[in-house]
């Protein structure tokens, strides 16, 4: 049985996805459910105090049914990282969050010794971290020493769409990894999600991708096939590659003059 | 009378109140958010008894749509 543990938590899908960017509140629901993701990002903003009628996401999207995954976007410094998943804790009551510190607007690449001390401290207050990482085989072994229970490395910059420009360095850390290694950031389009399972990755993350296609309804069940097919293709081993051509069909029994 | 920061704005109240009846007088469904007072976490179970002073700073979040 291949099953996908973060922690102690079992996942259906080895497709996690995000629920930012869509048109409303309805499309983000009908594409989580549509790329069957049983694990969703989400953000920690302000209530509207001016009108608190105005619909939430929880309204559209069930947390008993799907597991929120509470993010730190926007956080620059450890300290803002640690309030807003403290809070985050509170709100929802449950541990498993995804840490994430960025260190430059431009990029929003990780700010790798700040997410590295944020990190360290929310494992001592008993949370589960997942880490958005750059895909540095030491950093991810330095997290994985520390305890927190998945890597994240970003597959290229955040709402890019450019892929997995470095396979090999995602490939190292896989095998050098006993937690979760999940791809973040980057994927465009299904063939980047193929890739990153078949590079042995437990899971990928996917959001522009998905809310910003054309359809991104139908997007969101391509990147559910491609979760799928590319985990199957890895766990069957792929064929040896040759130089030369290998017929399929036989030449015995051939017909002939 | 007591004016707080509440979500980065000022407001005034007539009386001093609790976290709950903050949350009430806002029509905010407490199981839907999490309440900061002066950068500290407030845990749910003490809304009804940790009162709101003149000058604190509040910040009440909830989840929206994020990657």
């Amino acid at each position: 049985m291949d099953v996908f543990k973060i922690g102690n938590r079992i996942f259906k899908s080895r497709l996690i996805v995000g629920t930012g960017k869509y048109k409303d509140l309805q499309e983000t629901a009908d594409a989580v459910k549509a790329s069957g993701a049983d694990l969703v990002t989400v953000a920690v903003r302000r209530v509207n105090i001016i009108d608190t009628k105005e619909p939430l996401l929880m309204d559209y999207i069930d947390p008993e049914k799907i597991t929120y995954l509470p993010n730190t976007a926007g956080c620059f410094t450890s300290e803002d990282a640690l309030r807003t998943l403290r809070l985050a804790k509170e709100s929802g009551g449950w541990n498993l969050v995804k840490l994430e510190v960025l260190g430059d607007e431009k990029t929003l690449y990780p700010n790798m010794q700040e997410t590295i001390k944020a990190a360290k401290i929310l494992v001592e207050e008993g949370f589960e971290v997942m880490v958005y990482c750059s895909d540095d085989p030491i950093a991810c072994k330095i997290l994985e020493k520390i305890g927190v229970v998945a890597v994240m490395p970003l597959g290229s910059l955040i709402g890019s769409g450019q892929g997995i420009p470095n396979k090999l360095n995602i490939e190292i850390i896989k095998k050098q990894s006993n937690i979760p290694v999940i791809v973040d950031a980057g994927i465009g389009t299904a063939s980047d999600a193929v890739i990153a399972m078949e590079l042995g990755c437990d899971a990928v993350l996917v959001n522009s991708a998905i809310a910003k296609a054309k359809k991104p309804l139908m997007m969101a069940e391509s990147m559910k096939n491609a979760v799928i097919a590319g985990r199957q293709s890895y766990l069957s081993g792929r064929m040896d590659k040759i130089n030369i051509a290998s017929a399929s069909s036989p030449i015995n029994g051939k017909i002939n003059n | 009378m007591i004016e707080i920061q509440l979500n980065g704005q000022i407001h005034k109240f007539e009386t001093s109140l609790s976290i709950e009846q903050l949350l009430n007088k806002l029509s905010i469904n407490k199981k839907k958010v999490a309440v900061e007072l002066n950068k500290s976490v407030v845990p749910k179970q003490k809304y009804s008894s940790i009162k709101i002073a003149n000058q604190d700073v509040v910040e009440i979040v909830t989840f929206i749509g994020g990657g």
